[in-house]
């Protein structure tokens, strides 16, 4: 993952709410009215992100300089990088005491040491949650897209079926955001870039009913997976929630065992209120993974770890940009490495 | 919004109760809640520490005054501070030019073209002629999208054939604008990365080439400590002039807005509250701090029952109710009234208190509910709709069918109807208990 791509800013999937036709759709990889200007390839290039000069590894090296054994004061300004990262402050605490513990039980004596500590700590935490693993399981399996407006839930369904057709699988899409402008048109134009079946009904139609479609044309046609778009919500407006409640149980009626998965995507510049996100779409949909998005801009994605800490959410795909190809499965390693090179 | 941070402070004032001086002992307690509060509001952590370093300098040792316990001193003083960082009065628009140029500049998915809509709206209810020009040329259906919007608005658009760059829209759009007298161009541009630099380039141009009075950033209150640095980028190539902090209707706490401000010195022009295009609402500092507090935002709620109710056509249903000459064409025009107010819910959580109540009534009180019994009254004659009583079992199959609903709907509201005027007589005649007679239900609506 993180593998680094040029011009990747782009359209994403706005904070459109519901009587105003929400405004930036998700983005769709091909109709950009215009190409943007072309971005000149800094840092590591093809390789990872771009690590920035003011992110949290610079921070942490500037903090850890070079051999000098760590004090209170050093573990202040490791907490304050944390934080720094959107991390947050309960999971920064835990974390902070956690890394203190090993670096004093592994005779620690160096700013590397306290490094190693820390990352040892944060990549516990994301593995213990799951994170990486993602399975499709056996056909069918119903993956339903869940999330606030405007954080790439449409492009992630187009992106991640590219990915599994071609692992070979049979995939189609679901329209189940029957809300927004034009949201059925994008994922149709999804279908046409991937070369899937869309299962659509018309704008404004119960995206319960459009669920139940979705069931129906896995069984009959044998697919591996049908990914079930949905329109953004924030989760304080309880009926929006409850209309997705809805939406899950529709599926899990027709079909036991289903949806397999149900993906929170979260936006990686979004602050502590991630962890409500990831609580209350738990609670109304039963979140099994995360989908974090737009790892491409400055933003840390530290509230992801926090959510995978405190409610034990794996994080299983980070999404890097437009492109059809910017989603990789979630790799602790790297990102653990990513958040403390850059 | 901000309901922990009002909940964490409470606790503070709780266990600081009675203490004639505040020590420092109990400082290091209430500024570590503070702290704690502010962080998990998203305020950036820099800001933070001199944001608690500044109320500990002024808290220190104070004489508790007379009639405040120890707690409520802190909390005053990390009030008067919030107001302090929030910046001492509203920002008005400057508006002078002709046309006054508004840009809208932001992150992807953080509001703009919702935004521009609900400026617009706003400016024409202040007597202004706004026109909205459509500069994002990158994202797909951005242009439809806006025209959508102006339609549905009714405010003029300016847009341009595909593959026109943005900065020739921006140009054209200002010609137009200038030729056929607009008082305010308002330019919705692409979402783009701070961190972009070709992007952030033509940002550069187009505003050399329109001049902007005011450049907004629009800022999503679920940013997280990166808000600063990308206030910090957009401001150091533009400058900006103000934020406009949306979806602030999430539960979301918005602390992002306390670190901008503060690294910037950029106000907050509006907070973006809702799907409506009237949800749009003029940022007070001082309100936002005591809702920090958790005193309410009834200042707010005041605000707009004045900018929304209908005064005349208040007065004049108050009037029939006191003469209990209330029909159903007068419920009609109040759900009117009362729709335009925006979402229950959301009027309700403003009220202080209220908080908890507002998602439930939201749900009791949906919006298609409100529909319904709105169909159904549509459906009758004028002559049903003055004496009720008349609707027997044809004719209530008839409204039933040209509402769409049951007739047992049309039947309940008929029932609650005449239910709410055997209210109304005891209200008129002064017997409802807890209430000032008719002078309370005359407040309540006509002013």
């Amino acid at each position: 993952m993180f593998r680094r791509r040029r011009d990747e800013a782009g359209p994403v999937p706005d904070a459109g709410e519901h009587a105003i036709p929400p405004e930036e759709p998700d983005a769709t990889p091909e109709p950009t009215t215009m190409p943007r200007p072309a971005r000149a390839a800094t840092g590591m290039a093809g390789m990872g992100l771009r690590p920035r000069p003011s992110g949290f590894g610079s921070r942490l090296r500037s903090i850890l300089g070079g051999g000098t054994p760590a004090t209170d004061a050093t573990w202040g300004e490791v907490e304050e990088a944390l934080i720094a990262a959107d991390v947050g402050a309960t999971t920064t605490l835990a974390l902070v005491d956690a890394a203190r513990e090993r670096y004093r039980r592994e005779g620690g004596r160096s700013g590397d040491d306290v490094r190693r500590a820390l990352a040892a700590e944060v990549r516990a935490r994301l593995v213990a949650a799951g994170s990486g693993a993602f399975e499709l399981g056996p056909p069918p399996a119903i993956v339903l897209f869940v999330g606030v407006n405007g954080t790439g839930k449409t492009t992630t369904v187009g992106k991640l079926a590219y990915r599994l057709r071609a692992e070979g699988r049979s995939v189609a899409l679901a329209a189940a955001d029957t809300f927004r402008a034009a949201a059925i048109e994008q994922l149709r134009i999804w279908g046409e870039q991937v070369g899937v079946p869309v299962v659509a009904q018309r704008a404004g139609a119960d995206p319960g009913a459009v669920a139940f479609d979705a069931v129906a044309a896995a069984e009959s046609r044998n697919l591996d997976a049908v990914l079930v778009d949905t329109a953004g919500r924030l989760q304080n407006k309880t009926q929006l929630m409850a209309e997705l409640a809805k939406i899950r149980n529709v599926i899990a009626r027709r079909l036991e065992g289903q949806p397999r998965h149900v993906l929170l995507v979260l936006d990686a510049t979004t602050g502590q209120n991630g962890l409500l996100q990831a609580e209350a779409f738990s609670r109304e949909a039963g979140v099994t993974g995360i989908v974090l998005t737009k790892l491409d801009g400055s933003a840390k994605g530290g509230v992801a770890v926090a959510v995978a800490e405190q409610l034990g959410v794996p994080i299983v795909f980070a999404g890097m940009g437009e492109e059809i190809d910017a989603l990789a499965p979630f790799d602790p390693d790297a990102y653990v490495e990513w958040l403390f090179a850059a | 919004m901000f309901e922990s941070l009002s909940a964490r402070l409470q606790a503070v004032t709780a266990r600081l109760r009675g203490t004639a001086r505040i020590s420092e002992a109990d400082l290091d307690v209430a500024l570590r809640e503070i702290r704690l509060a502010l962080l998990e509001a998203d305020v950036n952590f820099k800001v933070v520490k001199d944001f608690v370093a500044r109320v500990r300098e002024r808290a220190l040792g104070l004489e508790v005054l007379n009639g405040l316990n120890a707690g409520q001193q802190v909390v005053k003083i990390v009030h008067d501070e919030l107001v302090a960082v929030l910046g001492g009065e509203r920002h008005e628009l400057e508006l002078g030019a002709r046309p006054a140029v508004l840009m809208l500049v932001g992150l992807q998915g953080s509001g703009k073209t919702t935004t521009a809509a609900k400026l617009a709206v706003r400016l024409r209810r202040d007597g202004k002629k706004p026109l909205l020009v459509a500069a994002d040329v990158y994202r797909p259906a951005a242009v439809d999208q806006i025209v959508q919007l102006g339609d549905q608005i009714g405010v003029e658009v300016h847009s341009r054939p595909t593959g026109t760059p943005a900065l020739e829209i921006a140009r054209s759009g200002y010609e137009f604008a200038r030729q056929k007298a607009f008082d305010v161009m308002i330019l919705d541009t692409a979402g783009r990365l701070h961190v972009d630099e070709p992007m952030m380039d033509e940002l550069v141009r187009i505003a050399g080439t329109v001049t902007p009075s005011e450049t907004l950033l629009v800022v999503d209150a679920m940013t997280g400590q990166e808000a600063v640095k990308v206030a910090e980028a957009f401001h150091a190539r533009l400058p900006l002039t103000a934020l406009v902090l949306t979806k602030m209707d999430g539960d979301a706490r918005g602390g992002a807005a306390l670190g901008i401000r503060s690294v910037t010195g950029l106000p907050v022009a509006f907070i973006g509250t809702g799907e409506r295009t009237d949800g749009l609402e003029a940022f007070h500092p001082d309100r936002l701090a005591q809702r920090i507090l958790g005193m309410g935002d009834i200042l707010s709620l005041v605000e707009r029952v004045q900018e929304t109710v209908d005064t005349d056509e208040a007065e004049r249903v108050a009037e029939r109710m006191m003469q209990q000459r209330f029909s159903l064409e007068d419920f009609r025009s109040q759900l009117t009234q009362i729709k335009k107010m925006g979402p229950i819910g959301q009027v309700l959580s403003m009220i202080p208190g209220a908080g908890q109540m507002a998602g439930a009534a939201q749900q009791a009180v949906d919006d298609g509910q409100l529909k319904r019994i709105e169909a159904i009254i549509d459906s009758m004659t004028p002559h049903e709709r003055r004496n009720p009583e008349v609707i027997k079992a044809s004719r209530r199959r008839r409204i039933a069918l040209g509402s769409g609903t049951q007739p047992s709907d049309v039947n309940r509201l008929l029932k609650q109807f005449a239910e709410m005027q055997k209210l109304m007589k005891s209200l008129g005649s002064g017997r409802f208990p807890g209430l000032p007679g008719g002078a309370g239900m005359k407040g309540l609506f006509g002013r």
